[in-house]
């Protein structure tokens, strides 16, 4: 390809102020198949979604999570989503910003949702995961514990889960520990 | 033999001689074997070496030897101490100093007439403009994501004739190597005409990723507990400041933690390098295997620049004392790559409206495109959802496609929506080369690159 090379130098020698239509950054192959699970986004009536920083930014967004059922009705629970260039080859890393009294979510808005790390496929999307975690609130499960209080609780007196749940979304102290209000 | 080399001066490398001054069998249909050869190697070949680490070292010198004299080499790294077993251009002394200017400067005062021009920054940092400078691109790096950013780069430069084929000039080469212990690869990327790295992206492994819940509960190894001080521990302990692994102290922090963690289930191994390898996910780097993969891609460069013999089709896998595949089975190309691929090439009146556009989508041949949700350079054109996408889209349906992409005679669009196969309706993603009638008067030069 010399012989290209040779041409290319010279042509950019002459054309050195010549071209207005100069490549530009494309988006990356992860922005485009995110940009496609977006606009196919079929959510339930109890999650909806929003992008802080405009329609043209999608990888940064949140979801708001309002339960319709089970012991978190009535809660608003705010999570934030943040996509990385190379999805889905890597799962979207998710916070939760509310606090919240529950299992598999710690006091630090960490979720242990199996999705999220362990089985990530690039075959899943947003609506999964969002769907992932809209189940993580009508069956919280104690077999994966990250808030492990919480967990021995629904594990041994699931009335006083509840309970606590109701305090906790309420605005007020769980043992020693607070929660904003969420209701 | 003897004579083939008399009448002209002999350079420093006979090896070189051997391959550019005399004709060969495997050689590419525009090979001229000679010193202009020779001599336009040095004057107009340039090259990048992407990364100055391992492999990075490697290939500067190699390529430096191999007659190439324009180098430049981009790193963000500085050095450190770890570093000094392998990456050989590097000292004791040079400690905290940016890879690329060290590796630069050593290889300059051993190689003379060799010329590196260092960056010390990050790849996304320099414009687009700069990559487009070099007529091959080497890559020593480490991770998905920098292959993946330099692989949209070198593919957003490609350009398309009217009948879907390459244009030669626009075809940015690259060559990539990677290695992990005592494994590698070495392989040839010609956008247009040779899978890029987007085609074949789904032959990387899943990283391994620990649920959260083990490591909180029931951590059984010593990585478990070094994850457990990395992603659990250190929020908790330091509310919002993010951990960087690069910093030295939140490294030891971490460490000091998943040591107490050990102790407390009795778990063994948790060192201070295995913290880094877990944490940085770095799997130990061997020398000598750096030394065969770059040795594999400076000639691949060499090859492509020269076409004194056929290159590599199209990468080679190095797995050690087992041995090494080549030509085995060639990757292929994703005929639908967002990233190097064509894309499907529709001619437009300027005047057409976004909504008119949507309409012909559905009616075209090759599309069959209902449900449309149109991006332009990272602008969102139009979204069917969600709902409070759609409403701040919608505005736009009504105004000119030409304008909304930037009055440009012709430029890439992505959509994405529902289309028919065999009776069938599935989502799918497709690139648009988006050509708009009488403007400008170039219309059989498209650009390609659009992912």
């Amino acid at each position: 390809m010399i012989k290209l090379f040779k041409v290319k130098e010279k042509q950019r020698e002459l054309a050195e102020n010549a071209s207005g239509g100069a490549p530009v950054k494309k988006q990356s192959a992860g922005e485009l198949r995110l940009h496609k699970d977006i606009s196919e986004l079929n959510l339930p009536k109890s999650c909806t979604i929003s992008f802080p920083n405009g329609k043209d930014d999608l990888m940064n967004f949140e979801v708001v999570i309002r339960p319709d059922d089970g012991f978190y009705l009535g809660g608003t629970f705010l999570f934030s989503f943040q996509v990385s260039p190379i999805y889905p080859h890597e799962a979207p890393k998710v916070k939760s910003k509310t606090k919240v009294y529950h299992p598999n979510i710690d006091l630090e808005g960490n979720v242990c949702l199996n999705i999220l790390r362990e089985d990530w496929k690039p075959v899943l999307n947003i609506n999964t995961v969002i769907y992932g975690l809209y189940h993580l609130f009508t069956e919280p499960n104690y077999e994966d514990p990250l808030n492990h209080d919480a967990a021995a609780v629904l594990r041994e007196n699931p009335k006083m889960f509840e309970s606590n749940v109701r305090r906790a979304m309420a605005g007020g102290y769980v043992g020693q520990t607070f929660f904003p209000r969420c209701m | 033999m003897a004579d083939t080399t008399t009448s002209v001066p002999p350079s420093r490398s006979r090896d070189l001689d051997k391959l550019l001054l005399r004709p060969g069998n495997l050689v590419g249909p525009r090979f001229e074997p000679g010193t202009e050869l020779r001599d336009d190697l040095q004057t107009f070949a340039k090259v990048l070496v992407v990364g100055a680490g391992g492999l990075g070292c490697e290939l500067l010198k190699d390529l430096a030897l191999s007659g190439f004299k324009n180098l430049e080499v981009i790193d963000m790294d500085r050095i450190e101490v770890t570093n000094l077993n392998r990456q050989f251009l590097f000292r004791l002394e040079d400690v905290g100093k940016p890879k690329a200017e060290v590796a630069a400067k050593r290889v300059m005062e051993r190689i003379s007439g060799v010329h590196i021009v260092p960056h010390f920054c990050r790849i996304e940092d320099k414009d687009i403009d700069f990559y487009n400078d070099f007529s091959i691109i080497a890559l020593g790096l480490d991770s998905v994501e920098a292959r993946s950013y330099i692989n949209t780069v070198a593919c957003s430069f490609l350009e398309y004739d009217s009948d879907d084929t390459p244009r030669e000039e626009t075809i940015k080469p690259m060559v990539d190597g990677g290695t992990e212990g005592f494994k590698g690869h070495a392989r040839v990327i010609l956008p247009g005409i040779t899978p890029c790295f987007e085609c074949t992206i789904w032959l990387f492994p899943p990283q391994v990723k620990f649920p959260l819940c083990t490591l909180a509960e029931t951590p059984r190894t010593a990585a478990h507990c070094i994850e457990y001080a990395h992603l659990i521990k250190w929020d908790e302990v330091h509310h919002g400041e993010p951990f960087d692994p690069d910093n030295p102290e939140h490294m030891k922090w971490v460490y000091n933690e998943a040591v107490k963690r050990a102790e407390l289930f009795g778990i063994p191994g948790v060192t201070y390098s295995f913290t880094q390898g877990v944490v940085k996910n770095i799997i130990p780097a061997i020398a000598s295997t750096n030394a065969i993969i770059s040795a594999a891609c400076a000639l691949e460069t060499l090859k492509i620049a020269t076409e004194c013999s056929k290159t590599l089709s199209n990468y080679l896998t190095y797995n050690g004392s087992e041995g090494l595949h080549t030509k085995v089975a060639e990757f292929e190309r994703d005929k639908e790559c967002l990233v190097c691929g064509p894309g499907i090439r529709i001619e437009l009146d300027p005047s057409i409206t976004l909504q008119k556009f949507m309409d012909l989508l559905e009616e075209h041949p090759k599309l069959r495109l209902s449900k449309a949700s149109i991006t332009h350079r990272g602008k969102n054109l139009y979204m069917q959802a969600p709902p409070v996408l759609e409403e701040m889209t919608r505005s736009n349906l009504s105004l000119s496609l030409f304008n909304l992409m930037g009055k440009l005679p012709n430029d890439v669009v992505h959509v994405n929506g529902i289309t028919s196969k065999n009776d069938q309706k599935t989502t799918c993603l497709r690139k648009l080369r988006v050509v708009f009638k009488g403007v400008d008067g170039v219309t059989d030069m498209d650009t390609a690159g659009g992912a």
